[in-house]
């Protein structure tokens, strides 16, 4: 079965400037979006996200490419005749006007009758818990409220899209956890198509149904935060989300050896020459000389709290870390300078052919 | 041991202590002489009224201050009402093909001293006067208007720049039109601007002597030339009540928006 | 597709003219056509009750620094002109220093004020910024005549007998457009103070740096385009000057705006206050772009 696709982009192209001088923000994307799903977009500053984001709101248009949203071509609709309301990063709540006539404004413009106005004001105050404060100016608002006034004023007019550009950002640890319950609730709440924009993977990784992953204007992989997390199609994904081990290796018969000589089981790709990724919570410790492991030595280690990282040689100077959860107090696990013996979890080692 | 301090340089407070008090001794000395019950200025014979009223009563003085109020409010409107939309052009969008003339135009009077606006404005003003035979307090509005026009521009488009962007684009994305996002959002928060430039302009045309000088016709004395022309070797008591009058007038408007800023931020 | 893009920014273009053109128009005759009147008049010859005939003459060229003698028409050096123009520079050089001297430290004094306190001090650097020109020189007037308020004080203090005489000189113009413009040089001066992050300083003395060498070799680098713009913009209104000098000096210590003026009243000589205006509007410009040029490259390093 065929899901709707809610918004799509096709090839878009986003060039700023012209001439030799331009910049390609957005290099060819393609991209669909289902209805009622949490899509977040990552990838670090500059990678053309939030650029996408704009053209999906209609603040920018593409140099080429399309935008469809439901299957329709709003590619040059200016963004007030678009279904499509943002989550601004800087909230962008209008200075002069109450949290209400904020809430207000979009049905308003719409020339929604008074009454409904109200009533939607009215429900959206009490989604978003902000009764008491439905006369304040946003002056006197804190960040968190003003977060949730923003919230409010583009669920309001009950888009068919929600856009949300890095919204947490500005906020601090504490809150910006709790604004992710409450984001995901709203989510849930109101059926809403979801698309984030943020740099966190964790927030990412916790909130999100899919992901686009982007780095340099172009799209790197789209999935499941499970799907992306354990199997990242290329370098760049797999650093950037989460920390992970790269180990240089060579094709060998059914399995990849690594520059020390020892032999690692995979999933075969086509390439004589890759890059082994493992992540260091799949990474396991035995005693030296144990069977099937290979030879490393204990080079520092760095405690966490919940799990202490061991920082690992591989006889050919190649670094590993693992991520062990701590012991008890009293038991002790490999010390500094220790030879041990390393073992990765079967089916964790993925294979990266670029 | 004197506490050190690092923002304190030795000198600076005693210079700028002295430099308010040579400020205000003068404004201050002839604001208080204006209650002089006695001719001379600088001899004082009791408090009185004595020159606000003989002012008051001068027809001359009167059709002055008229004068001053009624070029100072045109030249007002239409300043800003000219500067509003050039600032508006100028400042959201991308630089667009004449977006630096535009900017040398609108700011070409701001970097000649005012006689020489004055002077082109004498030449061209006479000749149109001999051809169309108008006589008006126009040509006044209009040297004001051409005067202010920069000053109503810069406070306005400096309260365009500092405001978010993507206020407005938030009015586009729920659903305003252009005119909807003008009206509603952009206009009312660059009032503070518009209302900084209009004082500009206001005060600037009360103020503005040497282009009123050379391009009033006969009879078309405003404050300021009234009391240059009747200044001669001294102050006379009754400009010193003028000078006074206005003076004040000038520390209300400008109280008045110190506070009103200071209340709204 | 591309040409979709490409028409928004001609509409945005077509807007932002229409927008514009207004303002633009009304500057156009109001300040532009104009003074290409007036550089078209300064080679005009004069008329006789003043005005001009449209008879081509570079005497109003030539009469900025020569004069004609009467009798035998040989060209001598304008005196008397060449006098006023390098009065008019010199005054607004010293005026223009004068205020700097006196402005940084004033602004400087504003800018460590603490929080609370700053708005009242630039309030009241504000107010004198504010009142009108006129009413701040005969302020000045009444200082310094001979039955001025100083010169009363000293005598009845018996300091003095005799009033000392300080209106209508050079000083009292300097002293008259000091006190005019201090306010022009302190504002820009306080803008860029503002500005100055204070915690430089602590690095400065962190380094060794005496107080001078932390003013000179980090304060002021900092706040030079503070610096600039305001000898700009005392400098320009000084160069000009009219009313200062005629309230002030008298009929003697005239200076370029006065010697325009009387072109074009008893001097009958419209075609020379022409030529002497465009001089003044040419050496504004001209100051303008060196001090621009060299503030912007200094800026690019």
């Amino acid at each position: 079965m065929a899901e709707a696709i809610a918004v799509e982009a096709r090839n878009a192209v986003k060039e700023f400037g012209s001439g030799p001088s331009a910049v390609r923000a957005l290099d060819d994307v393609s991209i669909s979006i289902k209805v009622g799903e949490f899509f977040t977009l990552l990838g670090p500053s500059g990678c053309g996200k939030t650029t996408l984001l704009r053209l999906i709101a209609g603040f920018e248009m593409p140099t080429s490419g399309l935008i469809l949203l439901n299957g329709q071509d709003i590619t040059y609709l200016p963004p007030n005749k678009r279904p499509v309301n943002t989550v601004f990063q800087s909230y962008a709540l209008f200075p002069h006007l109450t949290v209400s006539e904020n809430i207000g404004f979009g049905l308003q413009m719409q020339g929604r009758p008074k009454a409904e106005v109200h009533a939607t004001v009215a429900r959206m105050l009490a989604l978003v818990k902000l009764e008491p404060l439905a006369d304040r100016k946003i002056g006197q608002l804190s960040g968190g409220q003003q977060q949730r006034v923003a919230l409010a004023r583009a669920l309001a007019p009950a888009p068919k899209v929600l856009l949300l550009d890095e919204p947490l950002s500005a906020l601090d640890l504490k809150l910006r956890k709790e604004m992710q319950i409450e984001l995901k609730r709203l989510q849930t709440e109101t059926g809403i198509t979801f698309i984030f924009v943020t740099h966190d993977q964790e927030e990412a990784l916790t909130m999100s149904d899919r992901i686009g992953v982007m780095s340099a204007g172009k799209l790197q992989q789209v999935g499941t935060p499970k799907d992306i997390y354990t199997q990242p199609v290329n370098r760049f994904v797999a650093s950037f989300i989460g920390e992970t081990n790269f180990l240089p290796a060579t094709r060998d018969g059914d399995g990849y050896r690594l520059d020390c000589g020892i032999k690692v089981a995979a999933p075969l790709g086509k390439a004589e020459r890759v890059t082994l990724t493992v992540r260091p919570e799949q990474v396991r410790l035995e005693a030296k000389d144990a069977s099937d492991t290979i030879p490393a030595k204990v080079t520092n280690l760095v405690y966490f709290g919940t799990d202490t990282h061991y920082h690992l040689m591989l006889p050919d100077g190649a670094e590993v870390v693992a991520r062990l959860q701590s012991l008890a107090s009293g038991d002790t696990g490999p010390a500094m300078g220790q030879d041990v013996g390393l073992r990765f979890v079967p089916g964790a080692v993925q294979v990266l052919e670029d | 041991m004197k506490r050190f301090s690092v923002t304190t340089m030795p000198g600076f407070a005693l210079i700028a202590i002295c430099a308010f008090a040579v400020l205000y001794l003068p404004i201050l000395t002839i604001a208080t002489f204006s209650f002089n019950a006695g001719k001379a200025i600088s001899d004082w014979q009791g408090f009185s009224f004595r020159w606000y009223e003989i002012a008051w009563a001068n027809t001359e003085v009167q059709g002055a201050a008229i004068r001053s109020l009624i070029i100072a409010s045109w030249a007002t409107l239409i300043s800003v009402l000219l500067a509003t939309p050039v600032a508006l052009a100028t400042t959201r969008t991308a630089k667009f093909p004449g977006r630096t003339f535009i900017y040398m135009m609108i700011n070409q009077t701001l970097v000649v001293p005012e006689i020489v606006p004055a002077v082109a404005l004498l030449i061209f003003f006479a000749a149109i006067k001999i051809q169309t035979g108008y006589q008006g307090l126009g040509y006044l509005i209009l040297a004001h208007v051409m005067w202010c026009i920069p000053l109503a521009y810069l406070p306005i488009r400096a309260r365009l720049e500092g405001m978010d962007l993507s206020l407005e684009n938030a009015a586009a994305d729920l659903y305003a039109s252009r005119w909807q996002t003008l009206w509603r959002i952009t206009l009312p928060l660059l009032m503070p601007g518009i209302i900084a430039g209009a004082m500009l302009c206001f005060i600037t045309s009360l103020d503005t002597v040497v282009i009123t000088e050379f391009v009033k016709s006969g009879g078309q004395d405003t404050l300021a030339t009234y009391m240059l022309g009747q200044f001669r070797r001294g102050l006379t008591p009754e400009i010193n009540a003028i000078s006074t009058v206005l003076l004040a007038l000038t520390v209300v408007l400008l109280t008045g928006f110190f506070l009103l800023t200071r209340k709204r931020d | 597709m591309a040409a979709a893009e490409e028409q928004v920014v001609r509409e945005t273009t077509r807007r932002n003219w229409l927008l514009s053109a207004p303002a633009l128009v009304v500057l156009v005759f109001t300040a532009t056509l104009p003074f290409v009147i007036v550089l078209v008049y300064s080679f005009l010859t004069p008329g006789q009750y003043g005005n001009v005939v449209w008879k081509f003459s570079t005497d109003g060229w030539v009469g900025l620094v020569m004069t004609r003698d009467v009798f035998d028409d040989t060209l001598g050096w304008a005196d008397a002109h060449l006098t006023i123009i390098w009065r008019s520079v010199k005054l607004s050089f010293a005026t223009t220093i004068i205020t700097f001297v006196v402005g940084f430290p004033t602004a400087w004094f504003i800018a460590t004020r603490p929080q609370r306190s700053r708005p009242i001090w630039l309030f009241l650097i504000t107010i004198p910024f504010w009142t009108n020109l006129l009413i701040r020189t005969f302020a000045i007037n009444e200082m310094i005549r001979n039955e001025g308020l100083i010169n009363t004080v000293l005598m009845r203090t018996g300091l003095i007998h005799e009033p000392i005489v300080m209106i209508y000189s050079d000083g009292a113009v300097l002293l008259g457009m000091g006190y005019a413009y201090f306010p022009l040089m302190v504002l820009p001066l306080y803008a860029a103070m503002d500005r100055f992050d204070m915690r430089l300083l602590e690095a400065g003395y962190d380094l060794y740096a005496s107080r001078l060498s932390v003013l000179w070799r980090i304060v002021m680098p900092v706040v030079r385009p503070g610096i600039i713009a305001g000898c700009v913009l005392v400098f320009i209104p000084a160069l000009g000057a009219y009313v200062t000098p005629r309230v002030l000096g008298g009929g003697k210590t005239m200076m370029l705006g006065n010697l325009i003026e009387m072109q074009f009243g008893q001097g009958r000589n419209w075609p020379l206050g022409a030529s002497i205006s465009i001089t003044l509007a040419v050496i504004t410009l001209v100051a303008m772009l060196i001090i621009i040029r060299r503030a912007g490259r200094e800026t690019a390093q």
